[in-house]
């Protein structure tokens, strides 16, 4: 194949996801996203200007070689690509899927600054679906063994990440998963038309292969606190049980039946399949109409949902506008495809309830944006008399979670902030206890994906040279 | 782990069912409960545990047939396992010398009151238990009661066995012949725990109720088992599932626990046939 010079490749376009017809697809649960196709992948990937000194790479929390990959899908060489991706990230079909791309490696992308940047995430899913689907799934070599032990809580991206890393340096890892299903958020928040199960079971399946062992049904803090568990003979223990504490408004007949929080809406549906009751046991209630409250990717995957639930009116409320929402852009376009009703500049009151105590609407007021807070966004002040009614028999309330005070609660060493996440020493990941780290969302809050998966990567690093000096 | 070790009937719709989970048998205490699935395709259930035994690795599980879940459940044998058995999950009780201590057990609520009836015992308190069902054949753990209660007073609704009448008459009989407890244990369904909470607070005597709502994951992620107490919103998976019952919207739990019923129905229904 004939190598294109930097004018020919800046002519080719970014294409486009193939995907799902929106009205075809907001009856069932299935992936919304097809896939590059070899052909759209290897032209796609010709756009590649392979930059000597690549921004993309540092726009990476995880530092993907970018361009190697790239350049191998360019060349038809797809195995090596997925290779080359596994050197430094060991989930490649989640992240492919799931990390906001926009703001990381495809926002600093080069050709991204008088174009569209290229489609690296959409290229990162191919080469990993192509892996998956081609039987050919090498695992690395593993160092030697180190002869040391290694306790990872929670299974989600984080836990995955530090596992992965570490047990390819030798070490032996033990990862504790609360539910029956590892995985995290990947299991029970990620809705399986953006991350299918069987996928996450591959990347989990993957990390088995590599000598992860995993336990689930164990609660650490319950079935045994951490403590207990360095004594019986682990050497370090990496923690990173998320940001599992919904939010709720506090405002009246919150606590009416059909309101969930978004946690339980997302959990029923995607780790209980909900949508396969009576198949499956656990049920979930239907309705005519549906709010969901907040502007982040939680709200989107449930007003998404309510939607496949045969919900006729589907209202996504948030607070601010289009531009303050802090869901990714993706998302926002494929809720607006599939019908999604979104109300801006609206809040909640209080809920209504009809006799039998059902959620039957939602009294919301309307807001006007003010002056900037904290995070730099324009702050919403409600306008006084502007309440009005919005019929709903299920509210989700998905406005963020509180970080989950099992793990701080049981282990008196290590010590939180006011917010109840985990204090980390001067960026690194170790805790106030010794040869205890943490990361992702217990550390950050609610936060994404990749920057938990970095944490990880960092957390392995620095398990990796406590080991060695112990 | 998570075979079941033993099984037996203890009425025709009740059985014990001993289950190895040896780090469960470990670390819990009176008071904690256990998330059961039963099957790969099983809602998540939550257990009270009625009884461990730390030597052996097990716990035991006291169910009474009532949804499709404790269906199944109670027609697995020994030897067969479930899909996920996970814990102790809650506070445990809190045990500690009250004096005089009445244990109240309602129906399959007297299993859920039987380790912590002991563990009163134990703490030196002078224990007074009272068991009740709706008749005889639904009366369970008579003797084990027997056993660590310094007295014990049995109803039937029906008069099929012991005093005809309900819990709460007896615990009335008790404060009126002036053996009044400093604190009054009640575990059962909700309207008995109601009418407990309802007498004993015209006396001020100091009720704890062992709640049960609705559960997915049992550690305070979802939310689902939300009950107002004292006018705030607890979580009974990590807040409880005791609580003051003088504080408790026993009519919020009640309509929160009915949020399934329809569902409920058809699944029982479409177990039913499928034994058919």
């Amino acid at each position: 194949m004939a190598t294109l010079d930097k004018k020919e490749r800046l002519k080719i376009q970014r294409h486009a996801m193939p995907e799902q017809d929106p009205m075809v697809r907001i009856a069932n649960f299935e992936e919304v996203n097809f896939g590059f196709t070899p052909n759209l992948a290897i032209e796609e990937a010709q756009r590649c200007l392979l930059c000597p000194k690549p921004l993309c790479v540092a726009g990476c929390p995880v530092n993907i070689d970018i361009p190697s990959f790239i350049n191998l899908i360019a060349e038809g060489k797809f195995t090596e690509a997925a290779k080359k991706i596994k050197e430094t990230n060991s989930l490649p079909a989640i992240c492919g899927r799931v990390c906001p791309q926009e703001e990381q490696c495809e926002g600093v992308c080069v050709i991204g600054k008088k174009g569209t940047p290229v489609a690296i995430g959409h290229l990162e899913r191919f080469v990993a679906d192509w892996e998956r689907t081609h039987g050919e799934i090498s695992v690395p070599g593993k160092r030697p063994a180190t002869g040391k032990k290694v306790a990872v809580v929670g299974s989600g991206p984080a836990g995955l990440t530090v596992a992965s890393e570490l047990v390819q340096m030798g070490h032996a890892v033990t990862v504790f998963e609360a539910l029956h299903v590892p995985g995290g958020v990947l299991a029970y928040g990620i809705p399986e038309f953006r991350l299918p199960k069987d996928i996450l079971g591959s990347e989990v399946d993957y990390l088995k292969r590599l000598g992860v062992d995993i336990v689930t049904d164990f609660v650490v803090g319950k079935t045994s606190t951490l403590d207990e568990l360095l004594e019986s003979g682990y050497d370090a223990a990496f923690v990173g049980s998320g940001a599992g504490l919904p939010v709720f408004l506090n405002i009246p007949g919150e606590n009416l039946n059909g309101v969930y929080s978004a946690n339980e809406y997302l959990t029923r549906t995607n780790l209980m399949k909900s949508y396969l009751f009576p198949e499956y046991d656990t049920p979930i209630a239907k309705a005519r109409g549906v709010v969901v409250f907040g502007g982040g990717n939680t709200a989107m995957d449930a007003v998404r949902t309510a939607k496949r639930f045969g919900t006729e009116h589907a209202y996504l409320i948030y607070r601010r506008s289009w531009e303050e929402m802090p869901a990714r852009l993706e998302e926002r376009h494929h809720a607006k495809a599939e019908g999604i009703e979104f109300v801006f500049l609206t809040a909640p009151t209080r809920f209504i309830g009809d006799e039998s105590g059902w959620v039957k609407a939602v009294e919301c007021i309307k807001m006007e944006l003010g002056d900037p807070d904290a995070s730099g966004r324009r702050r919403p002040v409600p306008i006084k008399g502007s309440e009005y009614m919005i019929d709903a028999e299920l509210a989700v309330i998905a406005v963020g979670n509180g970080s989950n005070p099992l793990i701080p609660l049981t282990t008196p060493a290590i010590q939180t902030n006011k917010w109840g996440n985990i204090i980390v020493k001067d960026k690194s990941t170790s805790t106030t206890k010794s040869g205890v780290f943490a990361g992702g969302d217990i550390v950050r809050g609610g936060a994404t994906v990749i920057l938990a998966m970095g944490d990880g990567k960092r957390a392995a690093r620095e398990i990796d040279v406590y080991l060695k000096s112990k | 782990m998570n075979k079941i070790v033993k099984k037996r009937m203890l009425s025709p719709v009740i059985a014990e069912i001993e289950l190895s989970a040896p780090y469960i048998a470990r670390s819990q205490k009176p008071g904690q409960f256990v998330i059961v699935r039963v099957d790969d395709r099983g809602e998540r259930i939550p257990l009270t545990i009625a009884h461990a035994d730390a030597e052996k690795g097990t716990i035991t599980l006291i169910v009474q047939s009532i949804g499709k879940t404790t269906t199944r459940f109670n027609l697995m044998e020994a030897g067969e396992s479930v899909a996920d058995l996970v814990g102790p999950l809650g506070k445990p009780s809190h045990i500690q010398y009250f004096g005089r201590v009445v244990t109240i057990g309602g129906g399959v609520g007297t299993a859920i009151a039987w380790p912590t009836t002991r563990a009163f015992k134990e703490a030196g308190n002078e224990v007074i238990s009272i068991i009740g069902a709706r008749t005889k054949e639904l009366l369970i753990l008579e003797q084990e009661m027997r056993e660590i209660s310094d007295r014990v007073i049995v109803t039937t609704d029906d008069g099929s066995y012991a005093n005809k009448g309900f819990v709460t008459d007896s615990l009335k009989g008790l404060i009126e012949n002036d053996t009044i407890p400093n604190l009054v244990l009640a575990i059962g369904p909700v309207p008995m725990m109601r009418a407990i909470s309802e007498l004993t607070r015209t006396y001020a005597i100091p009720t704890v109720v062992s709640l049960n709502p609705i559960m997915l994951d049992g550690t305070g992620m979802c939310g689902v088992c939300r009950v107002s107490v004292g006018g705030k919103t607890m979580f009974a998976c990590v807040d409880g599932p005791e609580f003051d019952a003088h504080q408790v919207d026993f009519n919020g739990l009640t309509q929160r626990l009915r949020s399934y019923q329809k569902e409920e129905k058809l699944s029982l229904e479409l177990l039913k046939s499928w034994e058919r």
